[in-house]
């Protein structure tokens, strides 16, 4: 890797998906503008609109301290929008004076073409999308979970000022819904919810009725089981021409995540070594990369067998 | 034919389906090509192009329009076959295209601005601005809403846009946001978002597990019932998993939808169009549902009360839900 490909590799913070006390999170948040060598940081609330009272008050100061610390930040929004008060938040969110990261297309068209990324909730799967959303103010398109290599090498080879991000670390966002899933499971509904989504800082578990691990559900949200991890295949994903590197918070030393992929990056560390200070941070928590490979989402591929 | 003012539209696996659907009283049939541009890709089913020329055909000549599925999103690189698949639908002279991509969607805008645009469910909007956006950029006249809405909610959506509305009437209950949902690649490797097949029949199987049958998706279990009680099919939003220490339908009960004794309600919220769903489902299905929406509908024209039909026995599980229509269900 070339020195210039690998100064452009920026590792980001995605916006944090589980439902942290309004200090976790503020701590995390501050953690990360003085420890986490991330260059860009997603804040914002993207599962359920329910959530966001609680960290408005603390937004304005995580941010400044971010800004301070050097960081790109860019504001989330909702991936499923219904309710007119959510309508009204996307349109206050594209007229702040943050860049904004659209993950439903009603956010699209809020923003009139003004620069924005596209989140991972917006489908573009081929380039007649990408080249449609880039031409109408999107700098910045994050891929779909389950787009394949064999995708990831077209969309991100496209020579122009497009920047393409990629999902390589934390549970991956299998579906969402108008149902809470979350207060479901727990004998209530959304709207009599308690916030029992607040009691799982890494998402709820489902098995089988076997009980075999299977999935995560996260408020309105249904996630894998294991953390999607594309660390041996980082060299790769820069080739293909992937300039932003997304890790998505989750309960663990987030610190040590990010160190770990900086390092990789950097060629400091071979893929190998990272994994295996890696697992220790993550414990119990198996590993997933079967989407990238066009397998099955859940199977983890040995990048030699592969 | 007379004109009715809520449109019935019903799904068509094959031809003699489409035939079946319209003489049953159906003003519209929605179908697909057979391959992965919609999302009822199933072996057996769609049809080739020669077979949506004679059926669009025949459709107008018994005054029926066809609008064509071409929902999935392709991957990257692959983008032919749905640019030939819109062609192939502008060609056979159908009513619309059904379409979710924004690359198909500006392929189609551009390249066949006279041939109508609805978006499909997959697209998942669900407000006014989303369906504002498909409007504003791509001419888009009808919007298809996700079964996720409650009739307020689709008369607020109604209003706001002043777009054709068309919601489901009967079939599955689709808890999850559609188009944006993995779950069954992730236990099957094939994506019903590009290759246009949820939970496909390859990859299930049936296993004894004692006294119990066990329902599974790829190597995963999706449930286990009792022998004798009848497998449930294994898709992933309707099985049963164990969450806070209790097993069950933690998304969704194996229940149909059915809308029949809510149509002036969805009238006056401002619905255009009323949707069967079941491109899989056998011709004898789709004549049974869509005969009894005909008479619930011309019913309701009429301002006349009678009872519905009775549709348990073709519903998922023989039990039948207003799902999202009704509030209490989120």
């Amino acid at each position: 890797m070339s020195n210039e490909t690998a100064k452009s590799a920026r590792l980001t913070l995605g916006p944090l998906l589980h439902h942290w006390t309004p200090e976790a999170r503020r701590d995390f948040y501050f953690r990360a503008a003085d420890e986490m060598p991330v260059d860009t940081v997603y804040v914002g609330e993207v599962i359920c609109s329910k959530r966001e009272p609680f960290f408005e008050d603390h937004l304005p100061e995580v941010i400044e301290r971010l800004k301070s610390a050097g960081k790109e930040v860019v504001l989330s929004t909702l991936a499923l929008v219904t309710q007119p008060r959510e309508v009204k938040a996307i349109r206050e969110a594209a007229d702040a004076d943050l860049i904004v990261e659209a993950n439903d297309v009603a956010c699209l068209e809020a923003l009139h073409g003004r620069p924005h990324v596209i989140g991972p909730f917006i489908n573009v799967f081929n380039e007649g999308a990408r080249d449609f959303v880039a031409k109408n103010g999107a700098f910045r398109v994050v891929l779909p979970v389950e787009a394949p290599a064999t995708s990831i090498k077209v969309l991100a080879d496209n020579a122009g000022k497009l920047e393409t991000e990629v999902l390589v670390f934390g549970k991956q966002t299998l579906s969402i819904a108008m149902r809470c899933y979350h207060a479901r499971a727990n004998g209530l509904t959304k709207d009599s919810c308690q916030f029992v989504c607040g009691l799982d800082p890494n998402g709820l578990n489902a098995t089988t009725v076997t009980g075999d691990d299977i999935l995560t559900i996260n408020g309105t949200s249904t996630m894998s089981n294991g953390y999607g991890v594309l660390l041996h295949e980082l060299d790769a994903l820069r080739v293909m021409g992937v300039t932003h590197f997304r890790l998505s918070p989750q309960a663990v030393d987030m610190v040590e995540v990010a160190r770990l992929f900086r390092d990789t990056l950097d060629g400091r560390l071979a893929p190998a070594e990272a994994e295996a200070k890696l697992r220790p941070v993550t414990d119990p928590v198996p590993y997933v990369n079967g989407f990238y490979y066009g397998r099955v989402g859940l199977s983890w591929n040995d990048r030699h067998a592969a | 034919m007379t004109q009715h003012s809520l449109e019935l539209l019903s799904p068509a696996g094959n031809p003699a389906a489409l035939k079946a659907a319209i003489e049953a009283g159906a003003d519209a049939v929605y179908c697909g090509f057979a391959d992965r541009t919609n999302a009822r890709n199933y072996p057996g089913l769609n049809f080739d192009v020669d077979e949506m020329i004679e059926s669009v055909a025949y459709a107008h000549s018994k005054g029926a329009k066809v609008l064509v599925a071409i929902n999935t999103f392709p991957p990257a690189g692959e983008m032919k076959s749905w640019k030939d698949a819109i062609d192939n639908a502008a060609m056979a002279g159908a009513d619309a295209v059904i379409l979710a991509d924004i690359g198909v969607l500006d392929y189609a805008a551009n390249k066949h601005p006279n041939l109508r645009r609805h978006l499909s469910v997959q697209a998942s909007a669900a407000n006014p601005l989303s369906i504002n956006y498909y409007r504003d950029q791509f001419g888009v006249k009808r919007v298809v809403l996700p079964r996720i809405l409650s009739v307020d909610e689709v008369a607020h959506v109604a209003k706001e846009t002043g777009m054709e509305i068309e919601v489901f009437g009967y079939g599955s209950v689709g808890p999850m946001s559609e188009g944006r949902c993995f779950l069954s690649s992730y236990m099957t490797g094939l994506s019903p978002t590009s290759e246009g097949a949820c939970a496909p029949a390859s990859h299930v199987t049936y296993k004894e597990d004692g006294d119990f049958v066990l329902s599974c998706l790829g190597d995963v279990v999706l449930n286990r019932v009792a022998k004798g009680e009848g497998a449930a099919y294994p898709t992933p939003c309707k099985a049963r998993y164990v969450a806070c220490g209790k097993a069950g339908y933690i998304f969704e009960d194996p229940i149909a939808l059915n809308a029949l004794d809510i149509l002036s309600e969805l009238k006056k919220a401002g619905v255009t169009a009323l949707k069967i769903e079941g491109r899989q489902r056998s011709k004898a299905y789709v004549a049974e549902v869509v005969s009894a929406f005909r008479k619930a509908l011309d019913a309701v024209e009429t301002g006349e009360t009678r009872s519905t039909d009775d549709l348990s026995e073709l519903s998922e599980g023989g039990r039948q839900t207003f799902g999202a229509y009704k509030k209490g269900w989120r």
